[in-house]
């Protein structure tokens, strides 16, 4: 584990056209680190995550992307992401391959990821038609013990899976408290994991059980407090709805989008910065 | 007819919570079915167990959340598991008595489609997509659905089938081997549809008050066939309306404190 900053780790480890999973399930999502990302111009990437949320939506609508791998795609509680829809259903920025499972199926690929295997299982369920989509990767296969079928999920390992977290300590180990998502299986499943954090402690206050990430899976960790913004981060700031509510009417209209993106993220040196623009940090 | 004191939405609320009994394992949905299952849980129901999809097991909110990953249900839930356990461990088990769904198009046999409208390649409206449904459909015991009625939304045909409710009827849900029995109601804001005990066919088997069969039959997109015994349900109790009312009240309040972060200097 290096302790980098995020403009550092993002610029060493995140290169154009790698596959990047920002994890997070409405908990603890990397804001910081996608504006980051955005901010550094990366392109053709391909973004996986179980609900993109604002974040994809965001990485989308500046042409980050070409493929996405999700599972449900809209703004919690709010709608639509609008950017997202404006990709698939009128091709702008531009063109986005949709590569589109369940919850249910994404969490046994990021399982089966973490685990090394090259598929994960589930009880088959043939009656959707997720399954006939052209690029759909889901397959039917038989237990060889009760001959019972299943449905297979290839294993998603992605180059790069990015998390936010509360603590780090001296260490280097890394604690998730609260909503953990597939987290956890997401940055086992990943070939290097950066992880964004509230802050640095001597030692994590953990119980046994916790979810806590051993120092040595991790590649960098970067201290950047309030850096699931909008998102929430248990125990240091709740979600702030306004702002999800808002996104809704800035993601509708492609310039309004753009001004926003302009303003608060390239325009802006770091997340410390928007936090302040927004009137949320003093 | 004078109108009713109560909005079509809190009927729905309120009919959603009377099919919820006490002691049972709820899969909760954000939005209306969190309002049922909460309302539930604050009058008849106390022992519901509520699990929300981010891995909140028994959740015990006291305002309603606005996603389904909010603080509140992770401080008040009995446990918080990883997410592919609660697909595997509770759903796909079998732990799940009851799954809440609603979509954007239904058809007369109870399917959904949450994922497209028009083609699947070039769809006319990119939809948020399946989430957790397809899994709730197939293995809670019993499924609820709750949607508003317009023919746009209880169509004849589906653009996209992303959860299965009695797929081509007649037992063909059985027959496929599917764990749950399918959806028990159709929740809607004019009434029930439930499944004709043969055919698996929507019928209206209730009524809201003030609310004709004609209005029903006008809102939905197939020729709608009706329950030999359609009943009317009851308006919603005043006492059972001014629980809902404050827990609506209570999340207002919470919702709009704006949120502060203390930066390190």
């Amino acid at each position: 584990m290096e302790l980098l900053t995020l403009s550092d780790a993002i610029a060493a480890h995140v290169r154009d056209g790698q596959s990047i999973a920002l994890e997070g399930f409405t908990h603890l999502i990397p804001f910081a680190a996608g504006h980051e990302i955005i901010r550094q111009r990366r392109r053709n990437l391909h973004l996986i995550r179980m609900t993109p949320d604002l974040i994809y939506d965001q990485l989308i609508g500046m042409g980050c992307a070409e493929r996405l791998t999700f599972s449900w795609g809209g703004n919690p509680g709010v709608g639509s992401l609008h950017r997202l829809r404006d990709a698939v259903e009128r091709l702008w920025p531009q063109p986005l391959a949709l590569f589109e499972f369940t919850h249910a199926q994404m969490a046994v690929a990021y399982q089966a990821g973490a685990s090394g295997l090259t598929y994960g299982l589930m009880r088959r369920y043939t009656d959707t038609q997720l399954a006939d989509v052209s690029d759909s990767r889901v397959r039917t296969i038989n237990c060889p013990f009760s001959g019972t079928a299943h449905t297979a999920v290839p294993a998603i390992n992605p180059d790069i899976t990015v998390l936010h977290a509360q603590q780090v300590d001296a260490e280097g180990n890394v604690l998730i408290r609260g909503i953990v998502g597939a987290a956890k299986e997401a940055a086992l499943a990943a070939r290097r994991v950066l992880v964004t954090v509230e802050e640095q402690v001597e030692s994590l206050q953990a119980d046994l059980n916790s979810v806590v990430l051993p120092s040595w899976v991790i590649t960098a960790v970067s201290i950047v407090p309030g850096g699931a913004y909008p998102s929430y981060a248990q125990g240091y700031y709740p979600r702030d709805n306004g702002f999800y509510l808002a996104w809704d009417e800035i993601a509708r209209d492609r310039n309004v989008f753009s001004a926003w993106m302009q303003q608060h993220v390239l325009e802006l040196r770091e997340h410390a910065d928007l936090l302040r623009l927004l009137g949320v940090a003093a | 007819m004078s109108s009713p004191d109560y909005t079509p939405d809190e009927m729905m609320t309120v009919t959603a919570a009377r099919h919820l009994r006490n002691g049972a394992v709820c899969f909760v949905g954000i939005g209306l079915p969190s309002a049922a299952c909460n309302l539930a849980r604050m009058t008849h129901a106390p022992d519901l167990v509520l699990i929300y999809e981010s891995g909140t097991v028994g959740a015990r909110p006291s305002v309603l959340p606005l996603s389904i990953g909010d603080g509140e249900l992770a401080e008040t839930a009995a446990c918080i598991v990883p997410l592919p356990e609660v697909f595997a461990h509770y759903l796909q088990r079998g732990r799940v008595d009851i799954g809440f769904l609603g979509a954007a198009q239904i058809d007369r046999f109870g399917n959904l489609n949450s994922t497209v409208i028009g083609e699947y390649s070039h769809p006319t409206v990119r939809l948020p997509g399946a989430g957790g449904a397809p899994e709730i459909a197939t293995h809670a015991r019993e499924v609820l659905i709750v949607m508003k009625q317009s023919p746009r939304t209880f169509v004849p045909r589906l653009s996209f089938l992303t959860s299965c409710g009695y797929l081509e009827g007649s037992g063909a849900r059985r027959a496929r081997g599917c764990p749950g029995y399918g959806p028990r109601a159709v929740i809607t804001d004019l009434g029930v549809l439930r499944p004709h005990p043969q055919t698996d066919e929507l019928q209206l088997a209730e009524l809201y008050p003030g609310v004709t069969e004609e209005a029903v039959r006008a809102a939905t997109g197939w020729p709608l066939q009706v329950a030999s015994d359609l009943r009317t349900l009851q308006a919603p109790e005043p006492a059972v309306l001014a629980i809902l009312r404050n827990l609506y009240a209570r999340t207002r309040d919470a919702h709009t404190h704006p949120v502060r972060i203390n930066l390190p200097l």
